[in-house]
């Protein structure tokens, strides 16, 4: 069997720099064109050297830090832009969801957005009439069909959204992170969708920060750092090596772990002790450090700072490291996100951030679903310092 | 089994096939357009036909009534009516082909499909209008007892309708792809649509130009050539073959130029727009 996917050597440039405005003006143009040198030209390889198959009915993950290309990536499979090597070979038509609902017009109503946003991905009339009932239903807005979209909630738009994209039936469909839209319920219907699709022998091409998701979908991904292809293989041998890679190089000073290996479930009621450690001479005594905790959709769900609690004071100069211990206040089941912050003050702008440096996984809830917490919350915490001579 | 490649190199294609692979998509930028413009509009579709009808009103009134500037031989509201219904899919078609690119940017960005179908379609919606503003059309001569032969008449519109196509595209897709690079282009492309119609003969026929290099120079300008051949229908005027042919000959000039320039800038739309 031939691979559906043959990916040769792709390699994207961009000019970054002075060069990289999203558009010329005329005088910008005439401007080049009398000078002749050109010094602050900077090239960067948002993709260097890409090359894997995929076989027809795989599901493949891609995985990589925020800039490591997995969105270049994308585009270039989905045809926006061209790749500057490098050559593709694609064995079936290919749907690209690189966002819900493109195309989606304010003014029209639901009912005519549908249309618009299914032939746009790529669907026939004939097709979008006959999928119409079940795309109504998916997406649960059949009350409001003939309202213009501008006056639906954005929550409603997505899932209108989603419904349409989720009827689509390429060879080859290509995902990036549109999981991340509605309420938990929505969301689990999305993800029993993709399962279906995925189990109907699709291929898919599937880009995610939600791991446990990446997990369930994708038995084999691979991983990219700026912009080359670092691993490629079993999903769970891959986060396994993108975990390590994110604790141990986190974009320099900062180096964040968990007592709880990631992925694992953060039980309702217990404790996780966060530690933070650092370069003692990339920060001056004084500091503050903040961690906030975010759900996938980008909702801020808790954010703890070190200058807030009690009895805390940063002006050791030998302090090299702190851990938080957080206590898990029945928190939502969804998946979070943890970003941690150094700073000066309160008020200041953060010197150093790891974004994304782990994945929390509250479990073990002692709440029914409507009551646990998914908005900001304020969790019990405490905080030792450690010195390290 | 579809099969297609992606690969860096810069080989030329036309692309007509998957035009037509992709044909639904005309239909679909189309009505968006249509209904989008009149949306929320208390006239609606109305406004199609009050436009030019209040124009041929003010250009009656100041250049018919006041400035007595001749006509062939047809009434004043007739002649300027029937260039305006023409030079209307121009300047629609022309400022939407134009911006249509921009406009369209965060489709461009997600989504793959021809790229054409974008300005195409604007001009799609330009001739949607003429549909109503013809019908309009009819109706004055209807109210002024002129009488045309209609066979010659649908003919000659037709003949003119291609031209003013072509016509159309042509810059509309250079005006689209410079647009996109420079955004200089967003203020140059109305002040471009009112300059033009003062070298069409839309408000005054080309019989009144009297001396013979202007009027080869002005007949460059494939409107020109389009709205004689419309208004040839009506009878009075004289058809000057040579200098339609010079309006055809610049109109298709103009339609490989714009062709080209897109084609090739098309596949860096997404990083640039």
């Amino acid at each position: 069997m031939k691979p559906i996917l043959e990916l040769k050597g792709i390699s994207k440039k961009y000019r970054i720099g002075a060069d990289a405005t999203p558009y010329k003006t005329f005088r910008e143009s005439f401007g080049s064109l009398l000078s002749k040198s050109k010094p602050n030209k900077s090239e960067f390889w948002a993709l260097d050297d890409i090359s894997f198959n995929v076989m027809p009915g795989e599901s493949l993950g891609v995985v990589g830090k925020n800039g490591a290309g997995k969105s270049t990536l994308l585009k270039i499979l989905s045809r926006i832009t061209p790749p500057t090597k490098g050559n593709i070979v694609c064995r079936g038509r290919i749907a690209s969801l690189l966002e819900v609902g493109t195309g989606f017009h304010p003014e029209l109503t639901g009912s005519e957005n549908i249309f618009l946003n299914g032939s746009i991905l790529g669907l026939s009339r004939k097709e979008i009439q006959a999928k119409y009932d079940e795309i109504v239903d998916f997406s649960g807005v059949e009350k409001f069909l003939t309202t213009p979209l501008k006056h639906f909630s954005s929550g409603m738009q997505l899932r209108l959204a989603f419904a349409v994209a989720a009827h689509l039936e390429p060879e080859i469909l290509v995902i990036d992170e549109v999981l991340a839209v509605g309420d938990s319920e929505f969301q689990k219907k999305c993800i029993g969708k993709m399962d279906e699709v995925n189990n109907s022998g699709k291929t898919i091409l599937f880009v995610s920060h939600n791991l446990n998701l990446l997990h369930t979908l994708c038995p084999r991904s691979i991983l990219l750092k700026n912009g080359k292809l670092v691993r490629e293989g079993d999903t769970e041998h891959v986060i396994e090596y993108y975990n390590e890679t994110i604790t141990s190089d986190p974009g320099g000073d900062i180096r964040v772990t968990s007592s709880l290996d990631d992925g694992k479930p953060w039980e309702s009621g217990t404790e996780i002790a966060i530690h933070i450690s650092w370069d003692r001479n990339k920060f001056e005594p004084g500091w503050e450090c903040d961690l906030a905790c975010y759900t996938y959709e980008g909702v801020k769900v808790f954010a703890v700072q070190s200058n807030r609690i009690e009895g805390f004071d940063s002006e050791d100069p030998n302090l090299n490291s702190i851990t938080f211990y957080i206590d898990n206040p029945d928190l939502t089941d969804k998946p979070l996100r943890l970003d941690v912050g150094m700073r000066k003050k309160l008020g200041h702008q953060y010197e150093a951030v790891v974004p994304n440096c782990l994945t929390l996984n509250p479990a073990g809830h002692k709440l029914p679903a409507y009551k646990r917490h998914d908005v900001i919350v304020v969790p019990k915490v405490r905080l030792e310092k450690n010195k390290n001579e | 089994m579809i099969k297609f490649e992606i690969s860096s190199d810069q080989k030329f294609n036309f692309g007509f096939r998957e035009l037509l692979e992709f044909k639904e998509l005309f239909y679909f930028f189309t009505w968006r357009d249509i209904k989008v413009k009149y949306k929320q509009t208390l006239l609606g579709f109305l406004w199609a036909i009050l436009q030019p009808l209040l124009m041929m009103l003010i250009f009656t009134i100041f250049f018919g009534r006041v400035l007595s500037v001749p006509s062939d031989g047809i009434p004043y509201p007739i002649f300027v009516f029937s260039g305006l219904m023409f030079w209307n899919i121009f300047s629609q078609g022309l400022s939407g082909a134009g911006n249509s690119m921009v406009s369209n940017a965060n489709i461009i960005k997600k989504i793959y499909f021809p790229r054409l179908i974008i300005p195409i379609s604007a001009v799609l919606v330009a001739l949607f209008d003429f549909l109503m503003t013809f019908v309009v059309f009819i109706g004055l001569l209807i109210f002024f007892q002129f009488k045309v032969d209609p066979i010659a008449m649908v003919g000659l519109t037709l003949i003119a309708l291609l031209l003013t196509v072509i016509a159309t595209l042509g810059p509309g897709l250079l005006l689209a792809a410079l647009n996109i690079q420079y955004r200089d282009f967003r203020y140059i492309i109305p002040f471009l649509v009112q300059v033009l119609l003062f070298v069409t003969p839309v408000i005054y026929p080309t019989s009144m130009v009297q001396n013979p290099n202007i009027k080869l120079l002005l007949s460059l300008n494939p409107m020109a050539g389009a709205i004689n051949i419309g208004r040839y229908a009506l009878g009075a005027t004289q058809l000057d073959l040579t200098l339609i042919a010079y309006s055809i000959i610049s109109g298709l000039v103009l339609l490989i130029l714009g062709f080209f320039v897109f084609k090739n800038t098309e596949k860096y739309f997404a990083d640039i727009a």
